[in-house]
């Protein structure tokens, strides 16, 4: 055997190697557009609050309510709108969606678990708008005024109460998933020790799976204070609102507060400072749901890093 | 065989104690207070579907598939939603032309290409939290970029419009749904077990025909039904589309050609809901809101069991 007189060229036809790193160009562009994306939104946001924020009157932040329109800026109004709001919503999810996620996972037969699981998807699919409608025009009359005996129907306790509805299934599919993790053995073990079903599933599947339930409570609750159109239909406030802590009165969140900027005249941009303070509540937002969505995914990872 | 006959019996004993109901009312009050949360959540959906059907029914009774081929006006006699069915469907072709290439595309990078270093790190960080941030904040980033953007590249419309039409709609709501698209397309590259990629190294292919044709193809089910399940949340999105100054009332579209139809002004299915349940006149209140938002219920329906149909006949088990 002679050794080879060339060396073989292992590397490919320069044509094809040209076109791979094209295709992988092509593939990081697209990859980097999602940065570029973060960018603008944190860019934007941040521009036009800056600008409101040196052009304000600085008394008129500390007003007594939200009238953008009358040039009254009280951040605290929208601010209380939206921990009232996603408080309450929060007190209907949790026990909605825990409850339900609990005996679909732990309690349900097979066959009702598929049976009801969809129904729970579905009620996750439904439009908020078409919850703004419901909680407007069903929960307004029928609980707020038939059953609290409130003199009207649309206020912040209603718009809650809509959220709630709408989080619930989130919560619920996201601690489900939790409780599912739970390995089989940890149930087993309980039983081994003769513990009841009840025992069994409070004191160690539950705890077992509190990351992820804490997670599912965490982005409920992201989910509510970044939810617009429940609050902008169903909370009774057009245009502006006073500072209030009472559900019963009409109010406004962060999020309706920008909605109603935008669609309260023609055009957002007619009112300079007014269109400025929307991005003042809009990085206001942004940055808190950013806070929680980073707290719920450092919870599910301690999931994930446990089994 | 006595003894062994005596040894089941024994195990029965054992058996029947172990399995023996015992009464425990705390734990039957457990399970039933767990069992009320699940049946109120679902009587919640079913009083939203009666209330919404019992006030659609009429308007379907009295005008049929008029209702759904009339456009927009001010008389409730004769209002349907076809401008706002004409409008949503448009700003969904947009996402899909959007969203489709650039999520899929970023989705390969990170699955197939993307070295495992920082920036791959955190370009993933930043696609989970871009999934999170809250709608109205993209439309906050549409009315700031993409409507001026759109005013400035000449396709604004007319100067009351001002790039505020369904081009920057179509736009705003392709990025609030790209971060949902990259991440179920990614989810579908990783299901593609590895011995079919390096079956396709082993024959010589480069990474981009092992991509191309194998991966692509094995993913495809995957990766349509993600695409599917995003272009539902952006036919019932709202909040964005008020802010990027989406018509709220009435305007005339008149027999526009298309050019106009995408530069003009413009409404959607769920804005037309909105509208519509803000009216001080009882019949778009009571039975138009509830009739439109059944056309959009049945789209959505439609859409997700597309996905799921598409998802169950065409997806592999590896």
């Amino acid at each position: 055997m002679t050794a080879p007189t060339g060396t073989v060229d292992l590397r490919g036809e320069p044509r094809r190697l040209r076109r791979e790193l094209r295709v992988k160009r092509v593939f990081l562009a697209a990859a980097v557009v999602s940065i570029a994306i973060s960018i603008a939104i944190v860019a934007s946001l941040a521009g036009n609050a800056i600008r409101f924020f040196t052009e304000v009157d600085k008394a008129s932040l500390l007003d007594v309510g939200w009238f953008p329109r009358r040039s009254r800026f009280d951040l605290l109004t929208p601010i209380a709108g939206t921990l009232v709001m996603s408080g309450i919503a929060m007190l209907v999810a949790a026990p909605l969606g825990l409850g339900a996620a609990i005996y679909l996972s732990e309690y349900a037969r097979p066959r009702v678990r598929r049976l009801l699981k969809p129904v729970l998807e579905i009620l996750a699919g439904i439009p908020s708008v078409v919850l703004g409608f419901f909680a407007l025009l069903w929960i307004g009359p029928n609980i707020i005024v038939e059953l609290l005996n409130s003199p009207k129907p649309a206020t912040i306790l209603t718009a809650s109460i809509g959220v709630g509805i709408l989080v619930t299934p989130l919560v619920a599919s996201v601690s489900e998933d939790a409780l599912r993790a739970v390995p089989q053995g940890l149930r087993e073990a309980s039983y081994g020790l003769g513990a009841k079903k009840s025992t069994t599933v409070r004191t160690v599947v539950v705890p077992a799976a509190v990351s992820g339930i804490m997670a599912s409570l965490i982005l409920g609750l992201s989910r509510a204070i970044g939810e617009t159109m429940v609050t902008f239909m169903a909370a009774g406030a057009v245009g502006g609102a006073l500072r209030t802590w009472d559900p019963l009165d009409s109010g406004t969140t962060l999020t309706a507060a920008i909605a109603s900027v935008a669609t309260g005249s023609d055009q957002v941009a007619g009112e300079a400072l007014a269109f400025d303070g929307v991005f003042a509540l809009g990085i206001t937002l942004f940055a808190i749901t950013l806070l929680l969505n980073w707290v719920s995914d450092r919870f599910v990872r301690r999931v994930r890093e446990k089994y | 065989m006595a003894s062994r006959s005596e040894a089941i019996d024994t195990a029965a004993i054992v058996r029947q104690s172990l399995h023996g109901r015992r009464f425990s009312p705390g734990g039957l009050a457990f399970e039933l207070s767990l069992l009320v949360m699940l049946l109120v959540s679902l009587a919640v959906l079913v009083t939203l579907l009666a209330d919404i059907i019992s006030g659609a029914l009429p308007v379907f009774r009295d005008r049929g598939i008029d209702f759904v081929t009339s456009g927009i006006t001010l008389d409730s006699a004769t209002a349907g939603v076809w401008t706002g069915l004409v409008g949503s469907v448009g700003i969904a072709i947009i996402v899909a032309v959007i969203a489709f290439p650039l999520g899929l595309g970023a989705a390969v990078y990170l699955e197939e290409y993307a070295p495992d270093n920082s920036l791959t790190r955190f370009i993933q960080t930043n696609i989970r939290n871009l999934a999170g941030v809250p709608s109205i904040v993209y439309g906050l980033l549409g009315l700031a970029v993409f409507v001026r953007l759109v005013d400035l590249i000449g396709l604004g419309g007319s100067a009351s419009t001002g790039g505020r039409n369904i081009l920057a709609a179509g736009i705003t709501l392709a990025v609030l749904v790209l971060p949902i698209v990259i991440i179920t397309a990614s989810e579908a590259l990783r299901a593609v077990p590895d011995t079919i990629r390096e079956a396709g190294f082993g024959v010589g292919a480069t990474r981009w025909e092992v991509v191309r044709h194998h991966v692509l193809p094995s993913a495809a089910p995957g990766v349509l039904t993600g695409t599917v399940l995003a272009l539902a949340r952006a036919f019932g999105e709202t909040a964005p589309l008020l802010v990027i100054g989406v018509a709220t009332g009435f305007f005339s579209a008149g027999s526009a050609g298309l050019f106009d139809r995408l530069t003009g002004p413009y409404t959607a299915l769920p804005v037309v809901v909105l509208s519509w349940s803000r009216q001080a006149d009882p019949a778009f209140k009571e039975n138009l809101a509830p009739a439109a938002i059944l056309v959009l219920l049945v789209v959505l329906f439609a859409a997700n069991t597309a996905a799921v149909v598409l998802r169950n006949r065409y997806d592999r088990k590896w």
